[in-house]
């Protein structure tokens, strides 16, 4: 048994289902995104707004947002718990992409649902 | 036919080189890798590698052969330098402490082995006689109880490279899933408990380089999803 205080779901399985459900949600939501541009050859800005502007997709890229932040740092959390091997830089590293993923959240949910 | 060996000597050399040997083989016969080598040792004694049963069931000439890891007592030198220009470059296994030459240093391996109880452990009084097994439950054990120990699977592993004192590694792991697969152990559930951390199992990406390169051909990432199946199963 290995411990380890700074991955995501404080057990192994637990950041493993995490990062599947995640990858399964955010292939759904792109494979919408890519559907919906092809159904629309003609879009225009008008189209695309009164799609998010809609609840139910509001919801969806919530999730999508909320599900990238979490399949973003599982996945950097490997990449750095595998090649970083100072604790410092590792730490560093580390505290940077939480910044990343705290900012582009918090941006995410302001440009969905701020005014 | 020209065999490339990495030399090492901690003790006197600075830095690893590769020595060449041109080596007369034997017409009309296909010799394995370790049969090269035991010529080459003919010719020059210093060189050092591990042999013990020449036959595939020792584990001890695990060794990188032409970018492969592969036993060298049965790899065909016909097989090893295929589309390859004949020439034989033997490596020790990749990611390990050099003890020399060809000889690496196994203490993280076994270490890994040894995290995970390779042993039946059953708390029920000791019948009379052995606990007995129905042929079903015994038939589970195939494609698990074979592994050799020869380190070729955990050594071609990126994950075991970076974190070889975290990751179990593929042959620890197929073993973890032979214990946990056995219907005579009671201990799963702290089999289980030992390996739910971020490292032990779940570093595995699935790569599959084990596979590719098990000299017994066996599948540690089969015995690895199991595990997970296993842990899954354990919290839902």
């Amino acid at each position: 048994m290995v411990a380890s205080i700074s991955n995501l779901g404080r057990s192994g399985l637990y950041d493993w289902v995490i990062q599947r459900i995640t990858a399964v949600i955010l292939a759904v939501y792109t494979l919408f995104l890519l559907g919906f541009l092809i159904a629309h050859p003609d879009l225009q800005y008008s189209d695309w707004q009164e799609l998010f502007a809609c609840t139910p997709m509001k919801i969806a890229s919530l999730l999508a947002l909320v599900s990238l932040c979490a399949h973003g740092w599982v996945g950097m959390w490997t990449i750095a718990t595998d090649y970083l091997k100072s604790t410092g830089i590792r730490f560093l590293f580390l505290l940077v992409v939480a910044a990343f993923v705290f900012v582009y959240l918090v941006w995410g949910i302001d440009i969905l649902w701020g005014a | 036919m020209l065999v490339s060996i990495y030399r090492y000597n901690p003790e006197k050399d600075e830095a690893p080189t590769m020595q060449d040997y041109e080596i007369e083989m034997p017409a009309g016969k296909d010799l394995m890798v370790l049969d090269v080598l035991n010529l080459v040792k003919e010719r020059d004694s210093s060189v050092s590698y591990r042999r013990s049963c020449r036959e595939g069931v020792c584990g001890s000439d695990g060794m990188n052969i032409n970018g492969k890891n592969g036993l060298a007592c049965i790899t065909p030198v016909s097989e090893a330098t295929k589309g390859k220009n004949d020439k034989l470059i033997l490596r020790p296994l990749p990611g390990m402490p050099v003890i020399r030459d060809l000889v690496i240093d196994m203490g993280l391996f076994y270490k890994q082995y040894e995290s995970i109880k390779p042993y039946l452990d059953n708390n029920t009084p000791a019948p009379a006689i052995e606990r007995l097994q129905s042929p079903e439950d015994r038939a589970k054990l195939d494609g698990l109880y074979e592994c050799i120990l020869c380190a070729c699977c955990s050594t071609s592993c990126p994950s075991f490279w970076w974190n070889p004192d975290k990751f179990v590694g593929p042959a620890g792991l197929l073993q973890a899933y032979r214990f946990l697969a056995d219907t005579r152990d009671t201990s799963t559930d702290e089999r289980l408990a030992n390996l739910d951390d971020p490292f032990s199992v779940f570093r595995c990406r699935g790569i599959m380089n084990c596979v590719n390169v098990c000299p017994k051909g066996l599948n540690p990432t089969r015995a690895i999803g199991h595990i997970r199946g296993m842990l899954l199963q354990r919290e839902i």
